[in-house]
């Protein structure tokens, strides 16, 4: 079935496709239409799941944390400051294995406050173990809510689907929306591997002493990088089902290409329009879309960019103190693989609060590296006003 | 509207037409000045929502700060400058959810504080969901059904915790809101007002004024004794109506 529908509600179908279980919730901008959307799917009995209006953020994932305990299926969605709220129940949630889904619109924080897209809230929470997934486009949306599901649940650790505020969350594009059947076929009901069972009582979360608590985090990091090989194939059981594929990343137009931008969310949309047009007047120029960001797929990378002599990184979000987060992982990434040709490696500061990337903007990062100028600086930030 | 200018700046309010929270703008400003307050002397501290956005609109030192937040922001502003008039302006979704633990612990401490929720019944900026003062059984335009989770009772909560001034006003009978502020500013502990300043782009369309205007009950009307805080029990248990006045005033040493 084909529906024209915003991010947002993307995100809404997605998961009641999934047959998600248990939903806290709590409202913020940008976010909101997608709890609201599942409220009405559970009050019309479409989706029988069990709605709850919490009373913070903090609240709402400290619900999924314990109805995942539980054994269910459990789904909220954040933004921003929201996100940042609930950042210790972000760490309980990962170590102690909960296969949750939450969807995060990546929205600026404050101060001052502002509504608008910016990559910061989600990227700020990369070391807390929750695996991070990048959307373009609304039908991506809809596919990685679904398959964060599949990932979570073989791996025990929680997923976040990101989309930017606005450009996907607000925006309307057509969607082939699967047939529960298919989605059952793919991604049947959750069997947790520990949960609360009143046959066989556990404790959960005792104080873990020196002597253990390195193995959890080995094995919550060990955890995350069997996703590495673990995501490709789940997504091709997603292609032989929908025809469909998204990649851990994606090369696109980088055969023979002399500059390579890597990009994220919808900003990639405006760069592979950029790199259709200058592909046509004949540069060799193409562009590497990261979608998955938590675990950061190295290898994929690397070989992705062996042998691009120039690479410029374009970051909506900003570590201050030391530049963009998506630059400072790739620059790390590629640190020693090609150590005859390091390229020309570039990031770029873009559109934080919301600014308006345009294909002017990615015009002009490309004019900048394909210069050859040398910045003494790891980061150059772009139209920012004197 | 007439607006104040001691304490009103010149920046336009966003609210709709109609909002409540402009009589509370209104009636802050013109009873700081009755007051003979000066704006250099005063500390608005926010948290965030439509109500929280009060402070940009006056001369006075104004924070718009975090979701739920304010309280403790405002104590240690308190605290580092005890000189200021330090006045907390927030929603109902601010104080009574994600802020509420903040009211059980600002009351300990009892800080010459005042606050001022502006109860709407609703999550106003994020567009009309349930707060915690929607009673049960509203239909909210944000959801397929009406409100099944019971309801706080602001007055109730306050004089549980032990605050020592808990009055209520409404936003739109200018005289008593003013009195009752300045009677709370002036209250040398922490002192709670809450005012009901209706949202009728969410909640209940313009007709709630003449509904609320109605069906109010005044306090002073009763012969109610607030230093009697069994009695102020007693009067919420049994009111029919929303209150207006101070409901309860423990005289501090
Ligand atoms: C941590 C966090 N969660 C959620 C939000 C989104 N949010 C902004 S204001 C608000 C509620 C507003 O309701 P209320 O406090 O009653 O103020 P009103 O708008 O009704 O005046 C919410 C949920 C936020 N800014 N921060
Ligand atoms: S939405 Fe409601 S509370 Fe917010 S400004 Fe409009 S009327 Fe006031
Ligand atoms: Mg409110």
């Amino acid at each position: 079935m084909q529906k024209v529908i915003v991010g947002n509600h993307a995100v809404s179908w997605g998961v009641k496709l999934a047959r998600t279980e248990v939903i806290p919730a709590y409202p913020i901008t940008p976010q909101t239409q997608i709890v609201e959307e599942l409220s009405e799917m559970c009050a019309s009995g479409e989706l029988p799941a069990r709605f709850i209006k919490v009373e913070s953020e903090h609240s709402a994932m400290a619900s999924a944390v314990g109805a995942s305990a539980a054994g269910a299926r459990a789904f909220t969605a954040t933004s921003s400051q929201g996100l940042a709220l609930m950042h210790e129940m972000l760490h309980w949630a990962a170590a102690a294995r909960h296969p949750i889904v939450m969807a995060d619109v990546n929205r600026a924080l404050g101060p001052g406050w502002n509504i608008w897209t910016d990559q910061t809230d989600s990227l700020s929470q990369r070391d807390t173990g929750w695996l991070q997934l990048y959307c373009e486009n609304n039908q991506e949306v809809l596919d990685t809510t679904i398959i964060a599901f599949r990932l979570a649940e073989a791996l025990d650790l929680p997923v976040m689907l990101v989309l930017d505020a606005f450009y996907l969350s607000h925006t309307s594009e057509p969607v082939d929306i699967p047939d529960q059947a298919l989605v059952d076929s793919f991604l049947p009901k959750r069997e947790a591997h520990y949960k609360l069972d009143i046959n066989e009582p556990h404790a959960f979360n005792a104080l873990v002493k020196p002597d253990d608590y390195m193995e959890m985090r080995w094995h919550m990091h060990d955890a995350q990088r069997r996703a590495l090989e673990l995501y490709p194939q789940i997504e091709s059981e997603w292609l032989a089902l929908t025809g469909r594929y998204y990649g851990m990343i994606e090369p696109y137009r980088t055969d023979d290409a002399e500059t390579v931008l890597i990009t994220t969310g919808t900003v990639t949309s405006t760069a592979r329009y950029v790199i259709d047009e200058r592909r046509s007047r004949g540069e060799k120029v193409g562009l590497v879309k990261i979608k998955m960001f938590r675990p950061f797929p190295v290898e994929a990378m690397r070989a992705a960019l062996k042998g691009i002599p120039r690479i410029a990184v374009i970051d909506r979000n900003i570590s201050p103190g030391n530049g963009g987060i998506f630059a400072q992982e790739l620059r790390s990434a590629l640190y020693g693989s090609d150590s005859d040709a390091a390229p020309q490696f570039n990031g770029y500061i873009v559109g934080l609060g919301g600014r308006n990337v345009t294909p002017d903007t990615i015009n002009g990062i490309i004019d900048h590296v394909q210069s050859g100028e040398t910045v003494d600086r790891p980061d150059i930030w772009v139209g920012v006003k004197a | 509207m007439s607006s104040t200018p001691l304490f009103r700046n010149a920046t336009e309010p966003v609210w709709c037409d109609g909002c409540g929270d402009f009589h509370v703008l209104d009636g802050l400003c013109a009873a700081l000045e009755g007051m003979g307050r000066e704006p250099r002397n005063v500390a608005l501290v926010s948290g965030i929502g439509c109500s929280s956005r009060l402070p940009g609109y006056m001369e006075s030192h104004g924070f718009n700060s975090i979701h739920g937040r304010a309280l403790p922001i405002a104590s240690g502003l308190k605290l580092a400058r005890p000189e200021l008039t330090v006045i907390v302006t927030a929603g109902d979704g601010d104080i009574f959810s994600i802020g509420a633990t903040h009211l059980v612990h600002t009351v300990r401490r009892n800080p010459a504080i005042t606050l001022f929720v502006m109860d709407n019944g609703v999550y106003g900026l994020t567009k009309g969901q349930q707060s915690p003062t929607t009673p049960p059984g509203t239909q909210m335009r944000t959801a397929a059904q009406p409100v099944g989770d019971a309801s706080v009772d602001p007055l109730s909560l306050m004089l549980s915790l032990g605050c020592g001034f808990v009055a209520q006003a409404y936003a739109a009978d200018q005289p008593a809101m003013q009195q009752l502020m300045q009677q709370a500013i002036e209250y040398p502990g922490f002192s709670f007002v809450n005012i009901l300043s209706p949202c009728p782009v969410f909640r209940g369309g313009m007709g709630i004024y003449k509904e609320l205007r109605r069906s109010i009950s005044r306090i002073d009307d009763s012969g109610h004794d607030p230093a009697d805080l069994a009695a102020a029990h007693a009067l919420l248990a049994s009111a029919e109506a929303p209150l207006a006045g101070i409901l309860f005033r423990r005289d501090l040493p």
